[in-house]
């Protein structure tokens, strides 16, 4: 299954569903699109929720860094919410926890933004 | 232990071509040989993840994706490891190639994380350029002592 991105408006903050797995292909495109599409239409609070990810290698790990990258430069910020202990020890090995906040609860991520 | 007590296994050997359909099915046999080895969940992932990392390295960077070139894969067993070999016929790629993923000013690169994350899950890894010019992978994974 690759990865399917669900969408919801908070406020102001986008909070993205992931769901499945983000390897080279259709799972990092399909991410990079929807990010691309967001920051187009001024949607620069996001909130990446990867608590149903399952799996990403190492292209979909670069195309979290180019998200993160994308949204910074339009002026917003990508945070990140529930790492499953994978996904978190990956960025752990690759020194990403140093780049991204990361919450485990989304309330306190939504607030982070304001 | 010698090899005659110890005797490798050969699981798969084969030649695969340069796309990345073969990617999964690839990964899926490494971790199912782990499995049945005795190894963990979490270690049958991280061996399925270098498996996979390897292999994108070889038909993407290694053969560039090429219909004329093959990549070399073979899996092996012993009682308490699993041996990986992956070798493209590409132009040859050392790590000291690339830069330091690690370091401050490439935190942000979208990519090169892969090597660096197979070292982090297996036990040994060789990467060394052929004798014709291309790379070759060697990993192993053991069983940790009293599994």
């Amino acid at each position: 299954m690759s990865v399917k991105l669900t969408t919801r408006q908070v406020g102001d903050v986008t909070v993205i569903d992931a769901a499945g797995r983000i390897t080279l292909g259709e799972g990092s495109s399909t991410f990079r699109d929807t990010i691309k599409d967001m920051t187009g239409k001024g949607q620069k609070k996001i909130l990446l929720n990867l608590a149903d990810v399952s799996y990403i290698d190492s292209s979909g790990i670069g195309e979290l860094v180019s998200g993160f990258t994308t949204v910074s430069n339009a002026g917003g910020s990508l945070k990140l919410l529930n790492l499953t202990k994978r996904i978190h020890d990956l960025l752990q090995i690759t020194k990403l926890y140093t780049i991204f906040e990361v919450f485990d609860d989304e309330a306190k991520g939504l607030a982070s933004f304001n | 232990m010698n090899s005659a007590d110890n005797p490798v296994v050969v699981s798969v050997d084969q030649y695969l071509e340069s796309n990345l359909e073969n990617v999964d099915a690839s990964e899926e046999r490494a971790v199912r040989l782990a499995r049945e080895t005795g190894f963990s969940e979490d270690d049958c992932y991280q061996l399925g993840y270098a498996v996979r990392e390897a292999l994108v390295n070889a038909i993407v960077h290694g053969n560039r994706y090429s219909a004329n070139k093959r990549v070399h894969f073979k899996l092996s067993r012993t009682s308490e490891s699993i041996h990986v070999l992956i070798e493209d016929e590409g132009n040859g790629f050392l790590p000291g190639d690339q830069a330091d993923p690690l370091a401050q000013e490439n935190l942000l690169s979208q990519s090169g994380r892969g090597i660096m994350i197979i070292r982090a899950f297996v036990d040994e890894f060789v990467i060394e350029k052929t004798a014709s010019g291309g790379t070759r992978v060697a990993m192993k994974k053991t069983l940790p002592p009293g599994t």
